[in-house]
């Protein structure tokens, strides 16, 4: 009896949680003009969707920003994360506290701080600016991402690198890129994930008319409701859907490895809201 | 005897000021098996680390075969080392973990595959070429970081702590094999323990440490039988230490009773340490006996028992016996010139 | 090695965050004057206006109420989850993070349609003959808006704070006599404080300082704390009272934080994580 409470409890937060999406979703296929009506099943917003040429040059530089931002993260990050990991006292500290600084502001503060630096510099406002300003934002996550993977190695490892032949550079990439690889591509799926998801920053470090997904919808959703941001919300759902049900076996078989090893339980890995259900 | 392989001359090291090792000389020969022995912190990892190129030395020098190689990176050393914890690397698998040193030098692929069979059958491990390290036990792990040391044919092996993670039973397995690889394969290897069983069981030669200096280099006999100071004698093996003093050549008191002694050379009246080891002590009615006192405890260790053995000036002795006597009984003890050893006070 | 890793991030990390930082602070304590600028705590000054300080406050309170409902509602799913009621824990928790994954704007734009004059819930509500529910463009709406963006941001550090909670702790407090509410209170609910703490900390800082929700959900003229900053940077153009209630905000939140971190105590060492 308690269990059916409970379990009827997280039913009913689910049914919260889900509602919106499925509203969205279901409206994606509606053909009425008055949204509160079934008008029939439809694809026509789908394809006004791909004829909207403001959407999809947004959905283009999404994808690029998204991409390209990620990557560059992820080396900076990585190669952060390493230094990081090597250095020791209160250098490392005053690092940490200054690298946790954008991950604890509020967003809206990191994107005017960053707006002033781009009018300060005088850099031109567009792709430059909010390829930046997302690089910068994703770097900890990257960092955080790969700290603990670095602080699991044994810490022999480099050094068994150079006994065995190894230069430093080539200890590096031979052995300790490849033992950390999980964390760096977690790093990155993050990054990707959140440069993606990103509105307040884009929105105030962008310029010339160059607009992400998140503006687009945003400027739409402004002027009221849209069918076709419909349709676009129910293919990024899925698309987000299935990058994380890839992510998620990543990880069970990652964890299910660590534990044949009988390696020590991951420790200190940092407590990211997205990643929190592995 | 060999040519000497190794060798430190006048060696320190410090960390933030703290003396990690403090004018150190040690000589290696050739194939031989020699074991650092010591507490933790005493010094004998930062030696092994030295001379495997992991750390530099603060001042004095480090020689290979005569040619000094104080700054010479690891990685350009003709030793290899055996970690703690095996420091296997998870992303390879056994195979590639063994020949990993190999890629690196870019051995043509079937000298490689030639050299790695060979290092798998010496550890006990053939067919093993595809697992992932991850999945092997601990002394299985422990072969395969032997074997890829091994394989690059090093002119020292440098072994810090192996078979520290391994249990009781295994360990004991691995002492064996790793001396008979020794012996075979005639390499040199120092290695580093805090186990005196092992250091007494496995080396040739034994260099005790303590506080960054070396108390005692000998064989192990020596080293058990003639233990240079206190603290060696404490350190290998279970010892009664007792304050003495010289009355004169092979004399000396101690427990309110004058004992004749093997040792000369002392200042007269000069307080020395007095070490009887617990099984050279023997049971005697206590009418006949210099050294009188009641049992307080008494544990069954197996082969024998181990007695305490409160005496009557206040002294405690730690007696092995197979012979028992049960607690609350008075007892002698006896004792031989033979097995009493003089040695200088340490500090005053 | 190590300046070979770590320089190239220091470079970046003082040009994009510590160099950012600074000129925020500058505008915050500057004005301009006929020839350049002079420093002055003229901004701050006019922060504590009347119309402004209703903004805050109106911030502070909505940003309060959503915490603590979201509190409310997530400390007993959280428990639940992390519970026995369901035999395949990943997967409901799984099920609990997918809706965070969708883009925020999108998630906020949906409630428009739910909420909206002849939108999902008008529409069930006139099905059933139930009179309208005009809550769009209201304080509520922005509520549910928070609410529902950052409800994850509270079950989530309570769950796992609490999964982590060793059983035999709890047998040993019932083995030594305490009922079922008495283990709660006693044991279970002083262990979950460091993700209560985190928790809260992780709703109520987005929540003081969105500027979105409140723009699409509470309407053009509805104005929080977010939007004032908002508007002096993009609209106004008044940098230094913008970067001033900036820099408001980020005493605010450190004050918070600190309040927050003296209740769950010394034992964690990283404010957030």
């Amino acid at each position: 009896m308690v269990r059916h409470l409970k379990r009827s409890y997280i039913y009913l937060i689910f049914a919260f949680l889900y509602m919106p999406i499925a509203v969205l979703m279901v409206y994606s296929f509606n053909d009425a003009r008055s949204r509160g009506m079934w008008g029939g099943f439809t694809l026509r917003w789908y394809v006004e969707l791909f004829q909207d040429r403001t959407i999809m040059h947004s959905l283009y530089a999404t994808l690029i920003i998204g991409a390209s931002s990620a990557v560059l993260a992820t080396i900076i990050g990585t190669m952060a994360a390493i230094g990081i990991h090597n250095s020791k006292g209160p250098a490392k500290k005053v690092i940490m506290n200054v690298t946790y600084l954008p991950v604890l502001n509020p967003e809206i503060v990191t994107a005017i701080s960053l707006m002033l630096l781009f009018v300060f510099t005088r850099v031109r406002f567009g792709y430059l600016t909010l390829l930046l300003s997302h690089i910068s934002f994703n770097v900890p996550y990257v960092i955080l991402s790969v700290l603990p993977k670095l602080r699991q190695l044994n810490k022999h490892l480099y050094e068994a690198a150079l006994d065995l032949g190894c230069t430093p550079l080539q200890a590096l990439w031979k052995v300790i890129i490849p033992e950390i690889m999980p964390g760096i591509v977690t790093g990155l799926l993050l990054a990707f994930t959140l440069s993606i998801d990103d509105f307040v920053i884009s929105f105030f470090t962008t310029g010339s008319g160059v607009s992400t997904l998140s503006i687009t919808v945003y400027s739409m959703a402004r002027r009221g409701i849209n069918p076709k941001i419909n349709a676009l919300s129910t293919i990024m759902f899925t698309f987000v859907l299935a990058l994380l049900i890839v992510v998620n076996v990543r990880q069970a078989r990652e964890e299910r490895k660590e534990r044949n090893g009988k390696r020590a339980p991951k420790k200190d890995s940092p407590y990211d809201p997205k990643f929190g259900s592995a | 005897m060999s040519e000497i392989i190794v060798q430190l001359k006048g060696v320190s090291k410090y960390y933030d000021d703290t003396p990690a090792l403090t004018d150190v000389d040690l000589y290696i020969r050739k194939n031989e098996f020699v074991t650092l022995l010591g507490p933790s912190g005493c010094g004998k990892t930062t030696m092994l680390r030295l001379i495997g190129g992991f750390e530099k030395p603060d001042s004095g020098t480090i020689t290979f075969k005569g040619e000094d190689i104080s700054n010479v990176p690891s990685h350009k050393r003709r030793v290899n080392t055996v970690f703690q914890r095996y420091a296997l690397f998870s992303h390879l698998n056994v195979f590639e973990n063994i020949a990993f040193g190999l890629r690196i030098k870019k051995m043509k692929e079937p000298v490689i595959q030639e050299k790695v069979a060979h290092m798998l059958k010496l550890v006990n491990l053939e067919g093993y070429e595809k697992r992932d390290v991850n999945s092997l036990s601990g002394g299985q792990q422990q072969r395969v970081a032997i074997a890829r040391a091994l394989v690059n044919e090093p002119e020292v092996l440098l072994l810090d702590e192996p078979l520290a993670a391994l249990d009781l039973k295994l360990r004991k397995e691995m002492q064996h094999e790793l001396k008979n690889m020794q012996r075979q394969l005639g390499i040199t290897f120092l290695y580093v323990t805090h186990d005196q069983e092992e250091a007494l069981s496995m080396s040739d030669t034994v260099v005790v440490m303590k506080e960054g200096e070396i108390q005692q280099i000998g064989t192990p006999e020596k080293i058990y039988n003639e233990p240079i100071n206190a603290f060696v004698a404490d350190f290998i093996g279970e010892s009664n230490i007792v304050d003495g003093i010289m009355r004169q050549d092979y004399l000396v008191e101690f427990a309110g009773n004058t004992f004749d002694c093997a040792d000369a050379g002392f200042d007269q009246d000069e307080p020395v340490d007095v070490v009887i080891r617990p099984e050279d002590l023997t049971l005697m009615p206590p009418d006949r006996a210099k050294i009188r006192g009641q049992v307080r405890s008494v544990n069954f260790l197996g082969v024998h028992w181990e007695m305490i053995v409160d005496g009557s000036d206040g002294t405690s002795w730690l007696v092995h016996s197979t012979l028992m006597e049960p607690v609350g009984t008075t007892i002698g003890l006896g004792l031989e010139p033979m097995d009493i050893h003089i040695m200088k006070k340490v500090r005053a | 090695m190590r300046r070979f890793t770590l320089t190239p991030y220091l470079v970046w990390m003082v040009l994009f965050t510590v160099v950012p930082m600074l000129l925020v602070l500058y505008y915050a304590f500057s004005v301009p004057t006929a020839g350049g600028t002079t420093w002055s705590l003229e901004n701050f000054s006019r922060f504590f206006e009347p119309i402004y300080l209703r903004v805050f406050l109106r911030s502070l309170s909505l940003a309060v109420i959503s915490t603590a409902i979201c509190l409310l509602l997530g400390y007993p799913a959280a428990m639940i989850m992390a519970g026995s009621a369901f035999k395949r824990k990943n997967v409901v928790m799984l099920l609990f993070v997918v809706p965070m994954w969708m883009n925020f704007l999108l998630r906020t734009y949906a409630w428009l349609t739910i909420l909206e004059r002849s939108g999902f819930i008008n529409s069930v509500l006139a099905f059933l003959n139930l009179p309208r529910l005009n809550i769009l463009y209201t304080d509520k709406a922005v509520i549910l808006g928070m609410v529902y963006n950052f409800l994850p941001f509270m079950v989530l550090p309570i769950y796992s704070v609490l999964s982590k909670i060793d059983k035999g702790v709890v047998e040993a407090a019932g083995d030594l006599g305490a009922n079922p509410l008495q283990v709660f209170i006693k044991v279970i609910l002083p262990l979950s404080m460091p993700g209560v703490v985190s928790g809260i900390t992780m709703v109520f800082m987005p929540a003081m300082t969105t500027f979105v929700i409140s723009r699409l959900l509470g309407g053009g003229q509805f104005t929080l704390i977010g939007n004032l900053i908002e508007q002096q940077f993009l609209v106004v153009g008044d940098w230094g009272f913008g970067s001033a209630i900036s820099v408001v905000m980020i005493v605010v939140i450190l004050l918070s934080m600190a309040v927050m971190s003296f209740f769950e105590g010394p034992e964690r060492d990283v404010a957030l994580w």
